[in-house]
């Protein structure tokens, strides 16, 4: 082949090859977009969190509407690799859209030595999720439970008044609040 | 390319003196071969081997699942050196399936397409002395191979339950980061990476030799189907392997450095590797199937003595195909609790490819029709594939109905559909394209007799394979299971059954190669008659070792899909 087919192979390859890093990059730069995607809509029941003057903002809109009731339910459960007794202290609660309330779960460590765990957490229908507001909650941070230590953690929410105006989740009459908690992972890199 | 064939010739070939057939020796021809048809048969012949490795697979999970209770898994796990146990025995069943499905997907179908009639016929149809990168062309080659043996050699070590990777070819996280310990799925996933830095190579390959080498006259709009089909999947190629390397270069951090990518315990999502798998994954089965359109292209219109129908249509319907195809990966996830907004735009977007393949279709039956047909064995494998293909689409658009998928989903209805697109849609076009060039590449004419034998055999075989794996579907029967109710018993039989009859007519067809090489009759340059017009059939049979070293000319009178007279 003639120096300048040679020259011309070698541009069309590199620019080939320069599309295919570029994939490569995107699928590593999905993990970080995924997150961002899931937090944003509210993709796979993620709940949003709120800070205090949002919430007051909703209380009172929502008062000022009139606003239903909604019912919450509440699980609690670990996964098989922590060695706690995790529940919650309520099976459901009632509330009116915007309302501020405040549910508690137990946490006991079973085992001989202070374990730190994590919590993961979904609602149920997934649609709710970027309807439902935490404004403080103990899946925020780490707990570490010395041996034999019970606590009783806090979640404090809101359900977004604007519910209502979804016509995939309009109807929903109760929302299930799901956490699993597992061990704490410290990566090692 | 801007050289003309005078000036080309002036200052290029640096073989000029040599005979255009000179060959290297034995060891540097095939080991360290830079030959796109060398490698191209190097390709074929590995993709035979790996395919009767994988069909003897599917052949013994046939007979495991011909009765219910499980009868020979324990023997399997013993004879590769494992424990029997019923845990063991069952994973065992999980490595099986998995080897199927991988050696299936990327060492049988992939090396044969691209890799085999690809490599051989891309050059030779578009007027290229070779590809654009030859030495890059043997690394391809040779890493295919070298994932391969990573493959194999996974299936001695421990992953976890019991020896071998057992995670699906899907290697869904977590069973394949914290549900299999030991290194046999490390050894699974660095298959994967040989064989996808392989194609990537490859499809570099391929998009800068379809761009720039093809002979003067030879537009875009000129090329042959088979050429649109590469370029396209070569393009797929490009876009969506990265994509898999990323997501399981992610599982093996996940599993051997701790990161969390796919972890919730530490913030990672195991769905986020489902939307990247198969944001490859639904590429990845155009992949298989798109040059197997482009073969049938050829076949049909060959047989036809017909240009093909709506040459335009067909290559753009390829590129629709190629586009839409990256986004409807989700319809594969229809169950990890998608909302129902988000199903309809899968549904419908799914259902948006049904457009471009009916296009294909009903354009191949249009070249058919009004043709002067002559039922040679290629002609008859593809009426097959395009009959086949066609069920297969059809129960692809009933599954992409996200409704209807939350009751079909992993059931034997997704098995007999998939199979009836691959391993009769891909398969047959192989099959076809194989009777189609065997002559050109080794100069032997096959039996026509035994060809047609092999077409009925393989045709009733697979059928009554699949066909039945409908029913067992729609009453619930569950895909990746060794044993199952008695309920299921009658149609598991009869696809055993189908299997046996598949498998005696592979026998044929071995025997029909080993009749062509030992007692073909020579085959000309051109056996099929008119109907045969790309380039490959003007050369010899098989081709010179190097080719067009003066490159032909395609006049503008001269266009190859619509047989104009040469009036000029």
């Amino acid at each position: 082949m003639s120096a300048i087919t040679i020259n011309k192979n070698l541009r069309v390859g590199a620019l080939a090859l320069l599309m295919a890093l570029g994939m490569l990059g995107l699928g590593f730069a999905a993990v970080p977009l995924y997150r961002m995607f899931c937090q944003v809509t509210g993709f796979g029941g993620t709940t949003q969190r709120a800070t205090l003057s949002d919430a007051a903002l909703a209380e009172r809109m929502a008062k000022s509407a009139g606003a239903p009731t909604i019912s919450v339910r509440f699980d609690g459960t670990t996964a098989g690799d922590i060695p706690w007794t995790f529940k919650p202290d309520q099976v459901t609660q009632t509330l009116q859209l915007g309302e501020r309330k405040m549910a508690f779960f137990t946490a006991t460590n079973d085992s001989s030595e202070p374990i730190t765990g994590t919590a993961t957490f979904n609602v149920e229908p997934e649609q709710t999720g970027r309807y439902f507001n935490k404004i403080q909650c103990f899946c925020f941070t780490e707990q570490t439970l010395e041996p034999g230590q019970t606590v009783h953690m806090p979640v404090l929410y809101y359900v977004d008044p604007a519910i209502m105006q979804d016509d995939n989740a309009s109807n929903v009459e109760q929302i299930t609040l799901s956490y699993t908690f597992h061990k704490a992972i410290k990566p090692e890199l | 390319m801007a050289t003309t064939a005078e000036n080309f010739q002036a200052h290029t070939d640096d073989h000029g003196g040599h005979d255009a057939d000179h060959k290297p020796a034995f060891f540097a021809r095939w080991f360290m071969s830079t030959n796109h048809k060398d490698i191209g048969t190097l390709y074929l012949i590995f993709a035979i081997c790996a395919g009767i490795i994988g069909g003897f697979i599917s052949g013994i999970m046939r007979m495991e699942l011909a009765a219910p209770g499980i009868q020979y898994l324990g023997y399997w796990v013993e004879l590769m050196g494992g424990e029997a146990a019923f845990d063991a025995n069952l994973h065992m069943w999980n490595v099986l399936i998995t080897a199927h499905g991988l050696i299936m997907v990327f060492f049988m179908v992939m090396p044969a397409m691209i890799g085999g009639f690809g490599n051989w016929f891309v050059p030779l149809m578009i007027g290229a002395p070779d590809m654009a990168f030859p030495r890059m062309n043997n690394i391809s080659f040779w890493l295919t191979v070298a994932g391969f043996s990573s493959l194999m050699f996974s299936t001695f070590v421990p992953g976890g339950t019991g020896i071998g990777a057992g995670t699906g070819w899907t290697v869904y996280a977590p069973l394949s980061t914290t549900g299999s310990t030991g290194p046999a799925v490390d050894f699974a996933i660095f298959s994967l990476h040989l064989a996808g830095a392989a194609s990537i190579m490859g499809a570099i390959n391929f998009i800068t030799t379809i761009f720039n080498m093809r002979a003067p006259g030879m537009t875009l709009h000129k090329m042959p189907l088979f050429v649109w089909s590469v370029l396209v999947t070569a393009f797929l190629l490009l876009l969506a392997l990265p994509v898999l390397a990323a997501a399981i270069t992610m599982l093996l951090t996940d599993r051997n450095f701790g990161t969390t990518f796919f972890d919730p315990a530490g913030g990672g999502d195991p769905v986020l590797y489902q939307h990247l798998f198969w944001f490859f994954g639904h590429p990845e089965v155009y992949i298989m199937i798109l040059p197997g359109f482009g073969m049938i292209s050829q076949i049909v219109a060959t047989f036809s003595r017909k240009p093909v129908f709506g040459y335009l249509g067909m290559a753009y319907a390829m590129v629709a195909i190629g586009v839409v195809g990256f986004v409807v990966w989700a319809h594969h996830m229809y169950t990890t609790g998608l909302d129902v907004n988000t199903k309809m735009y899968f549904t419908a977007a799914t259902m948006v490819i049904a457009v471009p393949t009916g296009v294909k279709i009903f354009s191949w039956i249009a070249t058919m029709w009004g043709g002067s047909l002559e039922f040679k064995s290629p002609l008859v494998w593809s009426m097959g594939f395009i009959f086949l293909f066609t069920v297969g689409g059809v129960t692809g658009v009933v599954l992409a109905n996200g409704g209807v998928d939350d009751v079909l989903h992993d059931t034997y209805y997704v098995v007999a559909h998939f199979h009836y697109v691959l391993s009769m849609g891909a398969v047959f076009s192989l099959f076809a394209g194989f009777y189609y060039w065997f002559p050109k590449m080794s100069g032997k004419m096959h039996s026509e007799f035994l060809a047609h034998l092999h077409f009925w055999g393989f045709f009733i075989g697979v059928n009554v394979i699949f066909f039945p794996q409908h029913f067992l579907g729609m009453d619930g029967m569950p895909r990746r299971i060794p044993d199952y109710p008695d309920a299921y018993a009658y149609f598991n039989n009869i696809s055993s059954i189908g299997y046996m009859i598949m498998a005696a007519s592979m026998v044929i067809f071995f025997v029909n190669l080993a009749y062509a090489f030992l007692a073909g009759k020579k085959a000309g340059d051109n056996p099929w008659g008119e109907g045969a017009t790309t380039l490959e059939w003007t050369l010899s049979s098989p081709p010179p070792y190097h080719q067009f070293e003066t490159l032909p000319v395609i006049e503008d009178h001269h266009d190859y899909h619509d047989h104009r007279p040469a009036t000029a």
